[in-house]
Order: C-alpha cells, then structure tokens, then sequence
C-alpha cells in the first residue's frame, strides 16, 4: 500500500499474513504496541528477525490483559519457552489466536492449554478448582467450590476417568453458543 | 472416529503382542514405538523420569524394571478367566482411582494418542498430515501414482491408505510440507493459519513449503497455461490482500467499540454491532437507489415548473413545503425516458442522438425490486449463518462445566466491570447448584394459582393497553385523515400551523412507544419467573407485539385510507407523495424521541439516582428495548423505499447521530449488566425479527402497493391510473416491441411468473427440502447419543486395560523385588 514502513520486510509482512488472521497494518499495530511494553528492548527494525523476548511482568502489564484472571495462563501459554517470556511472533500468535476470525478448533485447543495449570493435557480437578478460584476471586466457599467442581466434572466426563481430557472438553465447547464471542480479545 | 475395538481375551491379536489394534488408520506412532522400545529394552534396569506426574509419591516405583512390560509377558493377560475377570474388575476400578501406578504405566499412559492432542509438536504434525491427505483425497479425484512413496504396498497404492510407518519427526514435517504445497493456496493458508503450532514454526513450515514449491516449478517444465493460472492466482491473491487491508482500515469505529466492550461486555456491544450491520444495510440501500434513481433524475431535471414554496426550518421536520416537490420524494420523478425529449423541439441540449437514453419508469421498477431482492438474500444468509452459530443439537445437560468455562468474556478490561462479571458468573453458579439441591420444592396448588393469576392479569393489562392504544391511533388517524382532506378541500394557503398539524400522529405514535414498555416494565416487577430468559422473552414478546400492531393499524391507514382517497382533483393528488411524507415525518420524530428517552432514561435517572436516592447503582442498558426500538426504525425506513429514494439517506444520518448519542450516554450514565446475557441467542433472535416481522412485512406492504394499489394519475413515474405492476408491463411490452430481441424475456415471463404451476410445484420442492433437512437433524441426534455411549465404553475398556496392566506389573515386580531384597540381605 505504498508506506514506507522499515520494520518488516515484504516477505516477512507476506508470512504474517499468511500464517496469522491478522492484515498487514494489523501486524505493525501490534509491533507498536509490542514495542511500548519495552522500547529500549524491543528495536525498531525487525528485518534480521531479533531474538528479543519480553518478559511476563511487562507483557500483563497490557490494558487488554491486565484485569483478565487468566492473564498469567494465557501469557505461559502462548510463549514458546512456557515461562511467560514472549517474542514477538508468540506475541502475534496469542492474538491472533483469541482474535475474532479465529475458528473455533483453534480456540478449544487453547482454551484448552489455559486452563490446563499443572499442564498434564487434563483438566484435573485441581485445574478446575483454580479456574474456578480465579472466576469468582474468593466470593465462593470451599464447599461450593467443592460441589461446583464435582458437578462439572460429572455433567463432562464423558469416558469417566474423573478428569476432562481434550475431547471432552471440546465436546462441552461445542455445546455453548457464547464461547466464540467470549473468548475473544480486541486490540 | 470411536471404533469398537474388539477387547476379547483370546483374540490372536492380543496373544501375539501389545500391537496396535489392526483396524487403526491413524498414524499414532508413539503407543507402538514405545511398546516397541521396552521390548527391545529388556536387562536394562534404567530409572525413567516421569513427565507430568499427579503429585503421587513414587519413591519405591522409582527404579523399576521396563522389562517387566515386554510382550512376552503379557501371557499373565490370559490368567483371568471370566469369573475371576469380574471379581477383579471391582478392585481394580477402584485402584485406579487410587493413582497408585508405576512409573512406566504412567509414562505409557502420558503418551497415548489422547493425551498428546495438542501438547507435543509430532502429534500435530501427525494431525495436520492426515488433515491434508484427506483434504487433497477430497479435492483430486485421483492422486498420480508418481506421489506416492516406494514404501506404500502396491495393492494399496492408489487407494490413499496410510501406512502406520515410524518416521521421525523430519521426516512427518517433510511429508506433510510435500502435502501442503500440493493444495490449492487458499486451502494452504487456511490449513497453516489452523494449525495450533508456534508461529515461527509455521512461518518455516511456510518458507519450506514455498521453497519446495519453486524448486517443482522450476524443474518440470509446466505448460504455459498453467504458469499463466498460476500468475493470475498470485496477482489476485494480492489483490485480495490489499483490499482487505484497506476495508479494515475503513473499519469504522473501532476505538468506540473497544472501549464499549472492554466496559460493558458482549452484551451491550451486541447492540452497538447491530447498530452498524443496519448503517452497512442503509448505506447499501443508499449507493443502489442512489446510483440508479436519483443520480440520473438529477443530471435530467425534469421541466416541472411549479412555484416553490421557500425554505422554513420545519421543513427538515415535516419533509413537505420546500422539500415536497424535490429528489425526495416519489413524485418527482418523471415517467419518461430521459432525456425527456419532446419530437419536434430539439433545443436542448441533452437531447442529441449520441446522448444515453434511461427509461425512468422502468429503472424505478426494478431498482426497488432488486434492492429489496438483495437485502433479502443477505439477510436470510446472516440469519442462517447466526442460528448454526448458536442452535445446539444437543442441550441436555452441561450447564455448570460450560458456566465454568465459557462465561468469562475476555473482552471486559475495566476494573469495575470485571468485578461485575465475577459477580454475576458467582451469583449464577449459585443459582445452579441450587437449582439441582432445591428442585424438590414443590409448590402448593395455592401458590400455582395465584401465580396463573398475576400472569393472566398482566398479559390481560399488557394486551388490553396495546389494543387501546391502537385503537387510539386508528381514531386519530381517521380523524388527521378528514381534517387533511378538508382543509385542502377548502383551497386555502397551507398555513405553517397546518403543516405543524401532520406532525401529531407521529408525535402520539413515538409517545406510545415510549410510555408502553414502561408500562410493561412495571407489570413485569409484579411477576415472578421461574429464570431470567423466560422474563426476557415474556417482555420482548409484549413489545414486539405493540410494535407489529403499531406498524400494522399505520399501514392499514396508509395503504388503505389515503391511497383509497386519491383523485385527481386537489385531494391527495400525489397520495405516493404524501405516504412518503409521513415517513420521514416518522422516521425524524421516532428519531428526537430516542434523544428524549435517552435524555430522561438514562441521563436524568441516574441524576436522580446518585443525588436524591443517593444508591450507587447506575441504571442497566436495556439491550432488547433499544434493539427493537432500532428494529421499528429499520422497517419505518423499509417501508417508505418505494415512496422515498432518498430515505436511506435520512436513516442513515440518524443511525450516525444514534450511535454517538448512545455511545456517550451508556459511557457517562449506566452500569454493566448485572444480569446474564446470552449475546448468541439473542443476536440471532434480533436478526430473525429484522428478517421476519420487519423485512417480510415491509415487502408485503410493498408489494401490494405495487400490486393492487393505483398510482396516481399526475406524478410519479407511473402516472396513469394503473398499478405500478400493470405500468411495467407495459413499459416492458413497448420496450419489447423496439426490440425484438428481447421478446424472450417476456416469454419467460409468461410462462415462469404468470403461470401458478411453476410457483406451486417451487414451493413443493422448498417444503421437500426443509423436510429432509429435519430428517437429517434428528438422525444425526441419534448418532450423537450412539457416539457417546461408544465414548463411555470406551472409557471402560481404557481402566479395563490400565488395570490389567498395572496388575501384570506388579505381579512380575513382586517377586524380583523378593530377589533382589534377598541378594541384598545375604
């Protein structure tokens, strides 16, 4: 489109484009926003594809993410090393992901990985009891959160191993309406 | 893709080894290669690191023998017989949940085909290699020989099936790069951006994918055609791109929108939203009528030479005086062909031979049918695509997991309204749990009489208030009606009172949609419902019925009455005109009253509020009133199409002025939602009513106007006395006599439209196929509850299996551990 923009290169833009749901002047927004988190780390110029990585603390620091309860989750997960500290393409991939034209596998399949905590590919009922902590921040007793947790692990399972593997989890997705217009941030 | 796999005891299978089940087709190497390893691995005696352990202690299990898990040993399966098996199946179930497993049961059990969906990088790219086989197997009917690999048994090639090969993790990437770049790009990207893989793992899998794709180019020679199809597919592609960067640069209030979602949630957004899919609408309405009925009128001025009344500002109001004999308005146009050039005076200047000529009448004919044609596919399509969003097959049960997990909106930011939705997702879990504690409530027949009785006395209130009122217009109407009449029958100067007076049956008709609902609301604070949606859709239920009665009775008195009494003398001899008129007048006074709802409901309420009632809470936007409100707008804006080109216009600017106004109201004056909102369900219930009571009874009007109602004889472009149908055809008819090749189209006509067969045996077919569309639903509902009865046995089969396994090993462990705790006692 004619600007003179030396952050990417036209093949770079063209791979973004390509591989993520997002435009072109989407992608240099979100290398601005990314640079505010850390500008004296991030450079501005992205042609020799720098290995930068900014670090948890910053990235939930963002409007979009900063009251969200599952922030920490959401940055582990979409970060390549699962510590939080996120370059600029996992960046670009976690919003990609909760972005609107998302399909709904791929956000099962990362709304799967979230609230997943001790990362065993189940959602065990340690997972559900902090999701579940984290959702109503305290207001809940433990007894109803025992119960909640135990209903909702009855009403999903469905191959009865007391926990919820991946397919049940999907089954359960698959089954609410809302889920694509929650699990969706803008930016 | 649950297969029953045969779990027999003495089946071959079993006996020969801890195989894969034959009938496996999908390339699940880490559950073979690993049972493969351990029976290599016998006399190895290594400890093994668990992966992601269940927090169980392990320290005795910590060095154990793999070999015990060897094929060989699996003898020890066929101890049980039948009786035993049962006995032990008790036991067993209950071990398991006791997690008291080995090491290697777990290891083994961390790497089945399940539990690595979407965690280890091989098991995707195992995924997505099947994914596109199967895409390319659907997209080429027949894959050349050439593709497939030497390792493919000859009997088999051909056939696509793949071979449960132990490739490594190079290997699957370059298979699956060789599949990728054999698909069409468009499938390419789509199957790249759904791949649930880091990005800069994509980008190679991208850059490997082109590479092997110019390296193919380059070496075979292609025919120049497809070299030339496939530059064409590049050019287009990025021309594609380009235009969708620059339509999302248009994106049209995305900040505003941010900031309302990030407040207030999805709820109120869904609103803002439909909001602008309705400008979208207006605006294309807008550019057709625009581009093919006023444009042309413009450039051609007609040679009305009729005196002007001037300019006073109620105009912009009352849309007559100044603004009556313009664009505006149906009777300005004129019902020749333009240039409208009298045979014998040449002089104007338009009126040259090479000049383009435009048949008025005609054009006005089929714009307004293709426009409401259009907006009828896109609708119906919107519709479709919003009910299979959020129409769910199965709902049974669920609803505490999907509280849990679906509730959270992502997209509230503020601090204030987070704390809100955890709030509301508390207060509806609670709701739950006691729903499934307190069900056994029972309610005394007392109470259910009582409680038939408020509901009987406030639908009775609610229904009784909407047929007075419409009563009420129906009167009034009659009574603006006589007054026209007479007042032009008198012959006098319009004076500024009287066109002030066409402005009292809009006025009392916004004054009623403003003043019922209130109404409604507060009958609704007498009832008690059982949930919150039946109190929503009880309350949209009684406003949609107002409106629709509303909207009725003013149709009644438009098509009716005042087309009824046309003539050609000085009474409503533009009655087209003056339908027209009284639409905008609608469309404006409906618009000031939403200014003046949103000025008192929620401006001076929440003033009220905070000063005299001093509470903190701010008052709710309503979403479903002001949808309907917009809705009521739409078919106002609908209906005075054929009478008003330019109306889009109008609707357009006031749908702008609304969305500021709203904006910066529901900013300033309410609270989020304290009440839960399903924001699927309800979009697609505002979609259906824009589609069926809005559209389809604005169509209907429409089309009867253009059926059965006579034009009038003076203005318009089908002057004459005849319907607007009748015209056509005879415009049609003349046009068809100048050329005659057209005359197969007025065959068609008369032998497709006119003939009542056609559209008989149309209808038939549709009726067959939403029938069989509904057979196909409940089959597949029926195959839903097959599927999880299979989920379930399988389920059992997994503990069966885990069990026996565990059981065999530390059976075998038992003794060695004798041994070795004897060698090392001696």
């Amino acid at each position: 489109m004619g600007n003179k923009q030396t952050t990417f290169t036209e093949e770079q833009l063209e791979a973004y484009q390509d591989c993520t749901y997002f435009t072109r002047k989407e992608i240099l927004s979100l290398h601005g926003r990314y640079r505010e988190l850390a500008p004296h780390l991030v450079p501005l110029d992205y042609t020799n594809n720098p290995d930068i990585k900014v670090p948890m603390a910053l990235i939930v620091t963002m409007p979009e993410l900063k009251e969200n309860p599952f922030r920490d989750r959401i940055v582990e997960t979409f970060s390549e090393d699962g510590q939080g500290n996120m370059s600029f393409n996992d960046f670009v991939d976690m919003f990609s992901a909760l972005c609107e034209t998302a399909p709904r596998e791929l956000k099962t399949i990362y709304a799967f990985k979230i609230y997943d905590f001790n990362r065993d590919n189940f959602i065990c009922k340690e997972d559900l009891q902090k999701t579940l902590n984290k959702l109503t921040k305290g207001e809940l007793t433990p007894e109803e959160v025992t119960l909640v947790c135990d209903k909702a692990i009855e009403e999903a399972d469905l191959d009865a191993d007391n926990k919820l593997s991946f397919s049940d989890f999907e089954n359960m997705i698959s089954k609410a309406p809302d889920f694509l217009s929650n699990f969706h941030v803008r930016i | 893709m649950a297969q029953n796999v045969n779990f027999d005891l003495s089946h071959p299978a079993v006996e020969a080894g801890l195989e894969s089940p034959a009938d496996e087709n999908v390339v699940h190497d880490s559950f073979s290669q690993l049972i493969a390893e351990q029976s290599q691995n016998e006399g190895l005696s290594d400890a093994i690191e668990l992966q992601h352990l269940q927090g169980n202690p392990d320290d005795d299990e910590g060095r154990d023998n793999v070999a015990y898990l060897s094929p060989s040993e699996n003898r020890g399966w066929r101890i049980g017989s039948d009786e035993a098996a049962e006995e032990d199946n008790e036991t067993q179930t209950d071990s398991l949940l006791k997690d008291r497993w080995s090491s290697a049961t777990l290891k083994i059990l961390s790497s089945m085909p399940s539990r690595t969906i979407g965690r280890s990088r091989g098991a995707i790219i195992s995924q997505y290699y099947n994914r596109t086989t199967e895409l390319r197997r659907r997209t080429q009917k027949r894959a050349s020989i050439k593709d497939f690999s030497r390792s493919a048994r000859p009997s088999i090639r051909g056939y696509g099936v793949e071979v449960d090969t132990t490739d490594s993790a190079e290997k699957k990437q370059e298979r699956l790069v060789k599949n990728l770049q054999d698909l069409s790009a468009v499938d390419r990207m789509r199957m790249l951006k759904e791949m649930p893989l880091n990005l800069s793992e994509k980008k190679d899998l991208r850059r490997l994918t082109l590479e092997m794709t110019k390296r193919t180019r380059s070496s075979s020679n292609l025919p120049c055609c497809s070299y030339l199809k496939f530059q064409i597919i590049l050019a287009l592609r990025h021309s594609w791109y380009s235009c969708l960067s620059f339509l999302h640069s248009l994106q049209l209030w995305q900040m505003p929108l941010k900031r309302v979602g990030g407040r207030f949630g999805s709820g109120v957004l869904s609103y803002f939203l439909f909001l602008k899919t309705l400008l979208f609408f207006n605006v294309f309405l807008f550019l057709v009528l625009g581009s093919f009925l006023v444009f042309p009128q413009a450039v051609y001025l007609p040679e009305l030479p009729e005196s002007r009344t001037p300019f006073t500002g109620l105009e912009l109001l009352t849309g007559g005086g100044y603004f009556s004999n313009t664009l505006l308005y149906y009777g300005y146009y004129s019902n020749h062909t333009l240039p409208n050039c009298p045979k014998n005076n040449s002089t104007r200047p338009e009126c040259d031979s090479r000049s383009l000529s435009y048949n008025m009448p005609l054009a006005y004919f089929f714009t307004i049918g293709l426009s409401f044609f259009i907006t009828c596919i896109i609708l119906v399509y919107s519709m479709s695509k919003s009910f299979g969003q959020s129409f769910r097959i199965d709902k049974s049960n669920g609803m505490l997991a999907m509280k849990v997990f679906c509730s959270w909106d992502f997209k509230v930011i503020k601090r204030s309204s987070v704390k809100l939705l955890s709030e509301n997702i508390c207060t509806q879990l609670k709701e739950l749990l006691g729903d499934t504690h307190h069900r056994l409530v029972r309610n005394t027949i007392l109470d259910k009489l009582i409680k038939l009785l408020i509901h009987g006395l406030s639908w009775t209130l609610c229904l009784g208030a909407t047929a007075g009122c419409v009563a009420g217009i129906y009167c009034f109407s009659d009574y603006m009606h006589k007054k026209q009449e007479s007042s032009e029958n008198d012959s006098e100067d319009p004076g500024l009172l009287n066109e002030a007076s066409l402005l009292a049956l809009p006025v009392l008709v916004s004054f009623i949609n403003l003043m019922l609902p209130i109404l409604f609301q507060l009958t609704a604070w007498m009832e008690k419902y059982n949930s919150p949606s039946l109190r929503t859709f009880v309350s949209l239920s009684r406003n949609l019925i107002l409106k629709v009665s509303v909207l009725g009775v003013l149709c009644f008195h438009w098509l009716k009455r005042v087309a009824g009494s046309a003539n050609d003398d000085k009474t409503f001899k533009c009655w087209e005109s003056f339908v027209g008129q009284d639409l905008y007048r609608f469309l404006v006074i409906d618009f000031i009253f939403s200014l003046l709802d949103t000025l008192f409901g929620e401006l001076l309420w929440r003033l009220f509020s905070d000063k005299v009632l001093k509470r903190n809470r701010r008052p709710g936007f309503d979403i479903a009133k002001n949808v309907l409100d917009l809705i009521y707008g739409q078919t106002l804006a609908w209906l005075g199409l054929l009478f008003t080109p330019l109306l889009p216009a109008v609707q357009i600017l006031k749908l702008l002025l609304l969305f500021y106004i709203k904006m910066s109201s529901v900013m300033m004056n309410c609270q989020a939602p304290s009440r839960p909102y399903r924001v699927s369900q309800m979009t697609t219930i505002f979609i259906t009513l824009l589609c069926f009571p809005s559209f389809l009874g604005s169509s209907v009007c429409v089309t009867y106007t253009m059926w059965r109602l006579p034009s009038s004889g003076s203005c318009g472009p089908f002057r004459g006395n005849k319907t607007m149908i009748q015209a056509g055809k005879q415009r049609i008819a003349e046009l068809v006599d100048e050329n005659r090749s057209l005359s197969f189209l007025a065959d068609a006509h008369t032998y497709l439209v006119e003939n009542p067969l056609f559209l008989f045996v149309g209808a038939a077919i549709f009726l067959i196929v939403i029938y069989f569309q509904s057979q196909v639903v409940d089959g597949q509902r029926k195959i839903i509850a097959l599927l999880q009865e299979q989920i379930e046995n399988e389920g059992e089969d997994k503990k069966f299996l885990i069990t026996r396994l565990q059981s065999v090993h530390e059976r075998k462990r038992t003794p060695a551990r004798n041994l070795t705790s004897q060698d090392s006692g001696c």
